[in-house]
C-alpha cells in the first residue's frame, strides 16, 4: 500500500524545505523526499533577493522597487511582490537570530572571498559585522593552508572596489592544523571543540591560540574578518570567544564549496522541518509517477527507489523543487534539455550552439533553462496549459531568470517555495 | 651595427622550441619570439599521441621509420613527458582483412614492433572495446604531454643562453633589398616574463639568420616580405573525456578516415580527429556536428564513449604543405613530411628559411635538420646533441620511483607531481612553507604553481600548460581563483584580476563545444560560484575610475540603522 500524505515535496534544498514548511502551516501531513545532498553546501549561505535587474542595472539599494518592473514570466513576476515580502518574513521567523538584515528593505553589501562586494538581503549573523556598507577599519586574516582566501589580495581588492574603509590583510599559519590540505570542516571542528593545540606558550585551546596568533597583527582596526571556518555547531560561541580575546568585532567571509555557512543554513532548515512535524525521507530518488486512473492530468502517486525496492508515495498535492542544472532537477543531453521526473516541458533552442554565448559572463541562455509556470506555479506544457492539476514547482527548477547574474537565487527559492507550499497546503488539506 | 642575435626563431611551438634548444646547445646565440604562449598554435592543440609509426606504416614508410626512431629517442630524453601506453590498431568486422595484413607487414618493414591479438586478447587489454572487435595489432604508441615537452625545450634553450619572448607578435620582417635581417615585434605587455597591465611596445630584433617556424602561420610571415609560402592549414577537432575509458591508444585499422583514434592522456582520454582544409588558421568554423560525429564514430570501437562525460573540445590546425604542382585535393592525402624552404635558393632572398609540414613526434629530427642547415649558412661546424642530452626534468628519471611519501604530500598527489616534474621534483617540492593542493582535479600543489609563475610571470595560461592546473573535470571553476591568488603579492591586485579573468574566459571557450550533460551542470556551477558567490561578473572594481558606488545607501547593519518594528515589511 502506498504511503499517503496531503503534500509531498520532492527536493531538499532551500525551495523544497520552504515549501514543506509553508505547506505544514496549512495542512496535516507533509512529507519531503530528497535524493542527494542539497546544493546548499555549494552556496554562500547568503539570502539574495535581487542585486541586479535582468538588464544588469545595480547593485540595487532597494530590491523591492525593481521587483515591480520584472518581465512577464520571471518567477518573481509570477508570484508577485507581496508574496516575496511574505516569504522573507517567513524565512526571518525560521532563521530567528541566525540571520540579519530584516531591519531594512535595503540590500547589504557583503565582502566576498574574492575580495569584491555583493548585494544581498539577508546574511548570516556571523557575517553581520563585516558589511562593506559599514565603514569600520578592517583587518582580514587568511591562512597559508587555505589557498582559497588570500587576505592581503582581498583587502587590496576591496579598496579597488571603492569600499569606504581601509582594509589590510595578513596571512598566518593556523594553530593546530598540521596537514597542508585539511578540510574546512577540520578547522571548524577544532574551534567547535576548542581542542588543545601546541603553541610556543604551551598547550592551549584552539580559540585562544587563534586569537593569540592574530592579536600582534591587530593595529587600529575595530573588526577582523576570517574565511568562513569559525565553527559549525557552536559558531556563535567561537565568535564570541574571539571577540572577547581580540577586543574587536569578528566576522566571516562567505567561501566557495564546501561552504560552512551553507551547511549551517541546511542544519537550521532541517531542524525547522523536524519542529514542524514534516516527515523527511532522504537518500532516495523519485524515479517515476502514475497519473490518476480517471484523470490523466492528476498525479496519483510517485515511485521512489529505496535500495532497489520501488515504493509508491501518494499525496494529494505535489511540489517539485529538485533544483536546476546544478542540482540535476534540469538535465541535458546532446540534443535536449529536460526535467527528468515528470518530463515537464523545458523550452530551449534545438541547436545546442545556441545554448551559450561567447563571453563567460554574458547573457547565457543555459542559465535560464527551466520550467515555465503559471501564477499558481503549476508548470506549463508547450501548449501553455498546466502539465498536471496537482503539481507545482519552486526554486531553481523554474526557468526564465538568471539567478547568478541577478543575485536572486535564494530569494526566488524562498518566494516560490513559500507560494507553492502554501497553495499546496491549502488544497491538500482534507 | 651589431646584430642583436645570431639566429632568430619565429614560433614557440614544438618545432621552434626544438630548433632554439638545438642551436643554443651548439653554442649559437638564439632568440625565439612567439605571438602568444608557448604551444599556442598547433602544438597545444594536438591529441597527445607519440606515434609508433604504425599509422604511416602503409601509406608513408619513410615517415613511419622516422617515427619509431624518434619515439625511442623521446622515451630516453623526455621520459617525464611520455607515458608508454602501447597502442592497438583495431579491426572491426566491416574493416578489410587485406589492409590489416598490409598494416602488419608495413610495421615489420619499418622496424616497428608489432604483434597480432585476437578479439578476445584485445578485450583483455582493453575491456571497453566493442564486443565484435575482430582482432588488433599491438604497437608501441604512447602518450606525450606536448606542453611539458615544448616548455622543457624552451627552458633548456634558456639554460644554454637563449632569449625566449612570448606574447611578442611579429608585425613586420625587416628586409633590406634581397636580404632579411630581422623582425619587428609588438610586445603585448613589455618584454621579459609576461606581465598583465605592463606597458606594451614594439622592438626591432636583428639577426644573422631568421628561421620561420610558425607552421600554419608561415604563409602570413612570408607575406610580410612578399614571399609566397603556400601552407595549407587543415583543421581537426579533438574532444576530451573526463576519465580514461582506455589505457592504451586505440586506432581504427582502416586506410583513412575521420574520428579514428582515442589517446589516454593523464587523467583523461582524447578523441580525434577530423581533417578539413581551411583558408585562415586563425578563423575557421568550429562546428558542433564534428564533435557529435567523432563521438558517434568512435563509439563503434569503444561503446561507452556514447554515454561518457566530455569536458571540452578544441580544434587545431595542421601546417600541411606539399611542393607546388602536386595538386592533392583531400588534405588526408597530403604528406606529413616536412619541408625546408630556403628562400635564398627558392626566391633569391637571403637570410631566412621557412619550415612547413611535419608532425609532432618527429619535431626533434626536424629541428636537427634545420639546425644543420642554419649552421651551414652561418659557417658554424658544431654538431647536434639533442638526441643524447635529456631535457630538464628527465635527467635521472629513475629517482622518480623512489619513495611515495616524500615532500609530505599524499601519495597520489606526490606521484602525479613527481611525474610532471620528473627529476626537478626535489628542487620544486622541497619547501618549508605550507604546500596545499591548489587544483584538486589534477592534484597540483602550490609549490608547482609558484615554480611555474617564476618561469612565466602573471600569465596563468602559461602556468596552466606547465602544471595542468585547471585542466580537469571542473575546468578551472574551483581553482582559477586560487591559482590567481598565488600571483599575489608579487603582482598587484589589478594584475591578478586581469590574469584571473583571462584564464577563466579561456577555460570557458573550450568547454562550450561539449556543453551538455554533466559538463553543462558543471558550467552552471562554475558560473554560479564566480557570479553568485563572488560577484565577479558585476565586480565594482572593474568599473575603474568611474566607480561611484554609494556604499552609505546600503544596509550598514543594525549598529547604524535603528531596527524597524515591522521587521522590514
Amino acid at each position: 500500500m502506498a504511503i499517503e500524505d496531503d503534500v509531498l515535496v520532492i527536493g531538499g534544498g532551500l525551495a523544497g524545505v520552504t515549501a514543506a514548511l509553508a505547506a505544514a502551516e496549512q495542512s496535516g501531513r507533509v512529507r519531503l523526499v530528497t535524493y542527494k545532498q542539497s546544493t546548499l553546501r555549494h552556496a554562500s549561505g547568503l539570502i539574495d533577493v535581487l542585486g541586479y535587474t535582468p538588464d544588469g542595472a545595480g547593485p540595487l539599494v532597494d530590491p523591492f522597487d525593481a521587483l515591480e518592473a520584472l518581465p512577464e514570466g520571471h518567477p518573481y513576476e509570477r508570484v508577485g511582490v507581496e508574496a516575496v515580502r511574505e516569504a522573507l518574513a517567513f524565512f526571518d521567523e525560521i532563521a530567528g537570530n541566525a540571520y540579519s538584515g530584516s531591519h531594512t528593505d535595503a540590500n547589504a553589501l557583503v565582502p566576498t572571498h574574492g575580495g569584491t562586494v555583493k548585494p544581498t538581503a539577508r546574511y548570516p549573523v556571523s557575517t553581520a559585522a563585516g558589511l562593506a556598507s559599514d565603514p569600520q577599519e578592517t583587518l582580514l586574516v587568511g591562512f597559508e593552508t587555505l589557498p582559497d582566501f588570500e587576505a592581503p589580495l582581498a583587502a587590496a581588492h576591496l579598496e579597488a572596489a571603492g569600499a569606504p574603509f581601509s582594509a589590510r590583510g595578513v596571512t598566518l599559519s593556523f594553530p593546530g592544523i598540521a596537514r597542508d590540505d585539511a578540510k574546512v570542516t577540520r578547522y571548524a571542528h577544532l574551534l567547535d571543540h576548542d581542542e588543545s593545540v601546541a603553541t610556543k606558550a604551551g598547550e592551549i585551546g584552539a580559540r585562544e591560540a587563534l586569537a593569540a596568533a592574530v592579536e600582534p597583527h591587530l593595529e587600529n582596526e575595530s573588526r577582523v574578518g576570517f574565511p568562513a571556518i569559525l565553527g559549525d555547531d557552536r559558531a556563535d560561541e567561537v565568535r564570541a570567544d574571539l571577540v572577547a580575546a581580540l577586543g574587536a568585532d569578528v566576522f566571516e567571509i562567505p567561501m566557495g564549496p564546501p561552504s560552512l555557512p551553507g551547511m549551517r543554513l541546511e542544519d537550521l532548515l532541517y531542524r525547522a522541518l523536524e519542529d514542524a512535524g514534516v516527515r523527511v525521507t532522504s537518500g532516495v530518488p523519485v524515479i517515476e509517477y502514475e497519473t490518476h486512473a480517471d484523470d490523466g492530468d492528476r498525479i496519483d502517486h510517485v515511485v521512489v527507489d529505496r535500495n532497489g525496492t520501488e515504493i509508491p508515495y501518494r499525496a494529494d498535492q505535489y511540489v517539485l523543487a529538485t533544483g536546476g542544472l546544478v542540482g540535476k532537477g534540469v538535465r541535458s543531453e546532446r540534443e535536449r534539455v529536460f526535467e527528468p521526473i515528470f518530463n515537464c516541458h523545458v523550452s530551449h533552442a534545438t541547436d545546442r550552439y545556441d545554448w551559450f554565448v561567447e563571453d563567460v559572463f554574458g547573457d547565457q541562455p543555459y542559465a535560464r533553462f527551466g520550467l515555465a509556470p503559471d501564477r499558481d506555479l503549476r508548470p506549463l506544457g508547450a501548449d501553455g496549459e498546466p502539465e498536471f492539476s496537482n503539481l507545482r514547482a519552486a526554486g531553481a527548477v523554474l526557468g526564465g531568470y538568471d539567478f547568478a547574474a541577478e543575485k536572486s537565487g535564494a530569494g526566488v527559492s524562498l518566494a516560490t517555495g513559500y507560494v507553492a507550499g502554501t497553495r499546496a497546503g491549502e488544497e491538500g488539506e482534507r | 651595427m651589431a646584430d642583436d642575435t645570431e639566429v632568430l626563431v619565429l614560433g614557440g611551438g614544438s618545432t621552434g622550441c626544438g630548433i632554439a634548444r638545438d642551436l643554443a646547445m651548439r653554442g649559437l646565440e638564439v632568440t625565439l619570439v612567439e605571438r602568444g604562449n608557448l604551444t599556442d598554435g598547433t602544438t597545444g592543440r594536438m591529441h597527445g599521441l607519440l606515434h609508433s609509426g604504425g599509422r604511416y606504416a602503409v601509406s608513408d614508410q619513410a615517415s613511419a621509420t622516422e617515427c619509431i626512431e624518434e619515439n625511442e629517442i623521446l622515451r630516453d630524453i623526455a621520459g617525464h613527458c611520455v607515458e608508454m601506453t602501447g597502442g592497438l590498431f583495431v579491426q572491426r568486422p566491416e574493416d578489410s582483412n587485406d589492409y590489416f595484413r598490409e598494416k602488419l607487414e608495413g610495421c615489420r618493414e619499418c622496424g616497428i614492433p608489432a604483434r597480432v591479438l585476437s578479439g578476445r586478447e584485445a578485450r583483455d587489454v582493453e575491456p571497453y572495446l566493442a564486443k565484435d572487435v575482430k582482432r588488433a595489432i599491438e604497437v608501441p604508441d604512447g602518450a606525450v604531454d606536448p606542453f611539458r615537452l615544448c616548455v622543457a625545450n624552451a627552458i633548456d634553450a634558456e639554460n644554454h643562453g637563449a632569449r625566449v619572448e612570448t606574447h611578442a607578435e611579429v608585425v613586420d620582417l625587416l628586409r633590406d633589398g634581397d636580404d632579411i635581417y630581422g623582425v619587428k615585434v609588438r610586445h603585448e605587455s613589455g618584454p621579459g616574463k609576461h606581465m598583465h597591465a605592463a606597458a606594451a611596445g614594439t622592438e626591432e630584433i636583428t639577426a644573422d639568420y631568421v628561421v620561420n617556424a610558425t607552421g600554419a602561420w608561415a604563409g602570413q610571415i612570408g607575406a610580410m616580405a612578399d614571399l609566397e609560402v603556400e601552407v595549407r592549414p587543415s583543421k581537426g577537432v579533438m574532444t576530451i573525456m573526463n576519465v580514461r575509458q582506455v589505457d592504451t591508444v586505440i586506432n581504427r585499422c582502416r586506410p583513412k578516415g575521420d574520428a579514428d583514434i582515442v589517446v589516454p592522456h593523464e587523467t583523461t582520454a582524447i578523441l580525434g580527429t577530423t581533417d578539413e582544409e581551411v583558408s585562415d588558421p586563425d578563423d575557421y568554423p568550429e562546428d558542433g556536428w564534428e564533435v557529435d560525429q567523432m563521438i558517434d564514430t568512435l563509439s563503434e570501437l569503444v561503446p561507452i564513449l556514447e554515454e561518457a562525460r566530455t569536458i571540452r573540445s578544441f580544434w587545431g590546425v595542421r601546417p600541411l604543405y606539399e611542393p607546388p604542382g602536386t595538386g592533392t585535393q583531400d588534405p588526408t592525402d597530403i604528406t606529413r613530411d616536412f619541408f625546408l624552404l630556403d628562400h635564398d635558393d627558392r626566391d633569391g632572398v637571403t637570410g631566412m628559411s621557412s619550415i612547413v609540414g611535419g608532425k609532432f613526434t618527429t619535431y626533434r629530427a626536424m629541428a636537427e635538420e634545420i639546425s644543420d642547415h642554419v649552421c651551414e649558412k652561418l659557417g658554424v661546424s658544431a654538431s647536434c646533441a639533442t638526441a643524447d642530452e635529456p631535457l630538464p626534468g628527465s635527467e635521472n628519471i629513475e629517482t622518480l620511483e623512489a619513495g611515495m611519501d616524500d615532500f609530505g604530500l599524499r601519495s597520489p598527489i606526490a606521484r602525479r607531481s613527481k611525474q610532471r616534474l620528473g627529476s626537478r621534483a626535489s628542487e620544486v617540492l622541497e619547501t618549508d612553507a605550507a604546500n596545499p593542493v591548489i587544483c584538486q582535479c589534477e592534484g597540483v600543489t602550490r609549490a608547482e604553481i609558484c615554480d611555474a609563475i617564476s618561469q612565466s610571470g602573471s600569465d596563468l595560461n602559461a602556468v596552466r600548460i606547465r602544471t595542468r592546473a585547471s585542466m580537469g573535470n571542473c575546468q578551472g571553476g574551483f581553482c582559477c581563483q586560487t591559482m590567481a591568488n598565488e600571483l599575489h603579492p608579487e603582482y598587484d591586485e589589478e594584475t591578478v584580476r586581469a590574469a584571473l579573468d583571462e584564464l577563466f574566459q579561456e577555460r570557458w571557450k573550450g568547454e562550450r563545444h561539449a556543453l551538455w550533460g554533466e559538463q553543462l551542470s558543471q558550467a552552471m556551477l562554475n558560473y554560479a560560484l564566480h557570479a553568485t558567490t563572488m560577484n565577479r561578473d558585476r565586480d565594482p572594481a572593474n568599473a575603474g575610475e568611474s566607480n561611484s558606488l554609494e556604499y552609505a545607501a546600503f544596509d550598514g547593519g543594525r549598529s547604524t540603522t535603528e531596527p524597524r518594528a515591522d521587521g522590514g515589511r
